[in-house]
C-alpha cells in the first residue's frame, strides 16, 4: 500500500469511527457526551504520522481522532464510550480522558499544557530522546496556565511541539469575540518558533509536522505548529449555533477527506471505504457485545 | 545542611529533603526563591541547590504551573518536590491539584502513579497580614486520591516521627500525590524527644497498616487516667501540649493528646479508642472550624461512638480575615488559653 492510502484509510477510519459515534449517541448506547474531531482528521493523522516509538501525546477533549491516528484500538475506544470494563480506561474516563502506552488526555481546558511541559522535561532529564506532542485548541488560549506553561517550557527548553488546533470556535463562541491579537505571536513571545499553516490537506500538514518534529527532538527545545482547520461537525452532541450556508461552505472547501481522496482513484476509494466502515462496524459490535457497562 | 543532628522542625525538615534527594536521583525540587544562598523565604531549601543543582529548580511565579509541570514529570518516572511559599498561595493551585493530579491515577484506571509531595507554610502569628497566614488544608482534606499529611516536632527513635522522616518518606515511597502542610511557627521548635528534660509520655500509632503516617499519643508522665481527648495536628499539637501541662497543674483535669501526622484519609481509629474511655472530645486548628478538621473528626466521632461521645467541641480561628495587627490577629487564632478554658468548661 503506497503511503496516500495509508493516510486515506486512517482518515477515514476516524470519520467512520465518529460518524457511526453520533448516529448511535440517540440509542442510549453511549453515556455523557463527546467531542468529534470531523474535519480535523489530517491534523491528527499528519502530525502524529510523525512519531516515533516513545513519543508522548497529550490530547485533550476532542481526543478521539488523536487517539486512533496514535494507533489506538477502536474496540476499546468504542468500549470506553459505553462505560465498559474492556474500555481504554475500563469506563471510568470516558470520551476525554484516555490513556493508553503513551497518549493522555484530559478534558480540563488548559491544564494539561504544563503537565505535557513536566513530561517533556522528564523525557529530557533521563535522556530517553523522546519527545511530546501537546495538541491544544483556540479557545483554550484564553486559559492563564497556557501561558504559565509556555515560559517554563522555553526557559527550560522542554522538548515539545505545541500542535495548536485553530477551528476559529470554541463551543459556540468564534475565535473573534475571544481572541485577541495573534496565535503565532503568542509562541514567539516566549521564544518558541511557531510555524502557521492554513490547510486541511494531511499532505500538507504531514511534512510541516515532520520537520518541526525532527527540529523538537535535535535541538531538544519547544516549538510551535498553529495550524488553520475547520471543525465541521458540532461541538459536542448537537450543539451548533453556525449557519447551515456557513456550514456547507466549510465541507466544501476544508473537507480532508475528500481533499485527500481526490488523489485516489474511485475504485481504490470505494473499496478503503468499505473496508474501514467493516473494521469500524466490528469493532462498535465487539465492544457492544463485551461484559458490563451501560448497553 | 550540617551534620549535626538536627534540632529544630526547619532542620529536620531540610534534613528530609537532603537525604531524599542524595538517596533517589528521581527527586527534583520545584519552587519560587530556592536558590541559595537565599534557600527559600523560610529557608527549608537551604543548601539544596548548591548540592544538587541540576535537580533544584527555581521557578517563575506560576504556582499552577510548576504543580502542573511536577505532574507531568511524575507520569514520566520523576519523584518532584514543590514548594509553594506560602500555604495561602495553594488557591492558585487546585484545579492542578483536584482535576489533574489527583484524578490520573483513577480516571486512567490505575495504570499510573503520581508521585509528588507538594509542601507549603500556613498559618499566621507572623503578621503577615489577611494573605499570608491563612490555614488552608480544609479545603484539601477529603479530595479523593490525595494524601494531606502534617509533620509532629518529634525528635528520637520513632519510625516515622521526625518531620524531617515525614518528609523523606512521603517523597521516596509516595505513588500518589501528598500536600505536607508545615507551619510557619513550628519551623522554630525544638524537637522534643518524650521524657528527655519534658514530663510527656508519647507512643506512636499506626492505624491501618504500618506505611501509614503515624498518630501520637501524649499524655503526662505517670498521669491517672484521662477524662477528656484532645486532638490537634501541626503547631496546635504544641498549643495543646502546653495546655495539657496546664490543665494538669492548675486544675488537676488529666487530659489525653492525640496527634494525628497523616489528616487525610481520615483514618482515626485512635480517637475512637480514647474518647471511648474519656466520652469527651476538643480538637484544635488554626483555621477556622466551619466545614473543618475539627467538624469531620467530631462528625466521624459521633458516627462511631454515638452514645459514647457525651461532649464535642471545636477550637479554632474565628471565621474572619485574619488581621495583620498583633493584638487583633492574636484575638482571632486559637491559643493555649482558649484550649484551657473550653476543656474546663467541658470537664467540670
Ligand atoms: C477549564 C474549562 N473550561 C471550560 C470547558 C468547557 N469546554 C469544553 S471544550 C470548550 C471549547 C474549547 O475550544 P477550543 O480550545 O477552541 O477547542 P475545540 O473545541 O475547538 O477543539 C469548552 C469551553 C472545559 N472543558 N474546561
Ligand atoms: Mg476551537
Amino acid at each position: 500500500m503506497d503511503n496516500h492510502t495509508v493516510l486515506y484509510r486512517q482518515m477515514a477510519a476516524i470519520r467512520s469511527f465518529e460518524t457511526l459515534l453520533l448516529d448511535q449517541f440517540s440509542s442510549g448506547i453511549f453515556r455523557g457526551t463527546t467531542h468529534t474531531s470531523l474535519g480535523q482528521e489530517a491534523n491528527a493523522v499528519g502530525v502524529l504520522a510523525n512519531l516515533s516509538e516513545d513519543d508522548i501525546v497529550v490530547s485533550n477533549h476532542r481526543c478521539h481522532g488523536h487517539f486512533l491516528a496514535y494507533g489506538g484500538d477502536p474496540q476499546a475506544l468504542f468500549a470506553e464510550l459505553m462505560g465498559k470494563p474492556s474500555g481504554v480506561c475500563g469506563g471510568v474516563g470516558g470520551s476525554q480522558h484516555l490513556h493508553w502506552r503513551n497518549f493522555y488526555s484530559s478534558g480540563i481546558q488548559g491544564g494539561t499544557v504544563p503537565m505535557a511541559v513536566g513530561m517533556a522535561l522528564a523525557e529530557k532529564q533521563q535522556n530517553s530522546g523522546a519527545i511530546v506532542v501537546n495538541f491544544m485548541g483556540d479557545g483554550t488560549l484564553g486559559e492563564g496556565i497556557v501561558y504559565e506553561s509556555l515560559n517554563m517550557a522555553s526557559l527550560w527548553q522542554a522538548p515539545i511541539l505545541f500542535v495548536l488546533e485553530n477551528n476559529r470556535i470554541a463551543q459556540t463562541t468564534p475565535a473573534h469575540l475571544a481572541i485577541a491579537g495573534s496565535i503565532p505571536q503568542r509562541f514567539e513571545a516566549f521564544n518558541i518558533p511557531a510555524k502557521h499553516l492554513d490547510s486541511s490537506d494531511v499532505l500538507e500538514i504531514l511534512p510541516l509536522a515532520g520537520e518541526l518534529i525532527e527540529k523538537v527532538r535535535t535541538e531538544q527545545s519547544p516549538h510551535a505548529l498553529v495550524i488553520e482547520t475547520a471543525r465541521l461537525g458540532t461541538h459536542s452532541k448537537g450543539d451548533d449555533t453556525r449557519s447551515p450556508e456557513e456550514l456547507a461552505a466549510l465541507w466544501a472547501a476544508r473537507d480532508p477527506i475528500a481533499i485527500h481522496g481526490a488523489r485516489l482513484d474511485e475504485s481504490t476509494r470505494q473499496q478503503i471505504n468499505q473496508q474501514v466502515e467493516q473494521v469500524i462496524h466490528g469493532a462498535f459490535q465487539a465492544a457492544l457485545d463485551s461484559e458490563g457497562g451501560t448497553a | 545542611m550540617t551534620d549535626k543532628a538536627p534540632t529544630t522542625v526547619l532542620d529536620s525538615l531540610n534534613l528530609g529533603l537532603h537525604t531524599a534527594m542524595q538517596e533517589d536521583s528521581r527527586v527534583y525540587l520545584l519552587g519560587e526563591d530556592l536558590l541559595d544562598p537565599y534557600g527559600g523565604s523560610f529557608k527549608v531549601t537551604r543548601g539544596l541547590s548548591s548540592r544538587f543543582p541540576d535537580r533544584v529548580w527555581t521557578t517563575p511565579i506560576s504556582e499552577a504551573g510548576i504543580v502542573g509541570v511536577a505532574g507531568g514529570m511524575a507520569l514520566r518516572g520523576l519523584r518532584p518536590v514543590v514548594e509553594i511559599m506560602f500555604g495561602d498561595f495553594t488557591t492558585l493551585i487546585a484545579d492542578q491539584l483536584i482535576n489533574h493530579l489527583t484524578k490520573f491515577n483513577a480516571m486512567y484506571a490505575g495504570q499510573v502513579g503520581v508521585p509528588v509531595v507538594i509542601r507549603t507554610p500556613m498559618g499566621g502569628r507572623r503578621g503577615y497580614g489577611p494573605t499570608h497566614s491563612q490555614t488552608l488544608e480544609k479545603l484539601y482534606l477529603g479530595v479523593p486520591g490525595l494524601t494531606v499529611l502534617a509533620p509532629f516536632h518529634l525528635r528520637g527513635e520513632m519510625p516515622l516521627g521526625t518531620p524531617g522522616t515525614l518528609l523523606h518518606q512521603a517523597i521516596t515511597t509516595t505513588d500518589a500525590p501528598v500536600f505536607f502542610v508545615e507551619n510557619k511557627l513550628q519551623y522554630l521548635l525544638p524537637l522534643i524527644q518524650p521524657g528527655e528534660g519534658n514530663e510527656f509520655e508519647m507512643i506512636e500509632i499506626h492505624p491501618g497498616d504500618e506505611t501509614r503516617a503515624p498518630f501520637y499519643r501524649v499524655r503526662l508522665q505517670s498521669a491517672p487516667p484521662p477524662r477528656i481527648t484532645l486532638a490537634a495536628y501541626g503547631y496546635m499539637a504544641h498549643l495543646a501540649m502546653d495546655a495539657l501541662k496546664q490543665l494538669a497543674y492548675q486544675d488537676e483535669i488529666f487530659a489525653e493528646l492525640l496527634v494525628p501526622t497523616q489528616l487525610a484519609p481520615f483514618e482515626l481509629d485512635p480517637i475512637y479508642d480514647s474518647v471511648q474511655s474519656t466520652h469527651r472530645l476538643l480538637t484544635v486548628e488554626e483555621g477556622s472550624p466551619a466545614l473543618g478538621w475539627g467538624a469531620e473528626v467530631l462528625a466521624r466521632t459521633a458516627e462511631t461512638l454515638g452514645a459514647g461521645l457525651h461532649q464535642a467541641a471545636r477550637i479554632g480561628a474565628q471565621g474572619v480575615v485574619v488581621p495583620a495587627s498583633p493584638q487583633q490577629e492574636a484575638a482571632c487564632l486559637p491559643d493555649v488559653s482558649k484550649i484551657i478554658n473550653r476543656a474546663r468548661e467541658m470537664v467540670r
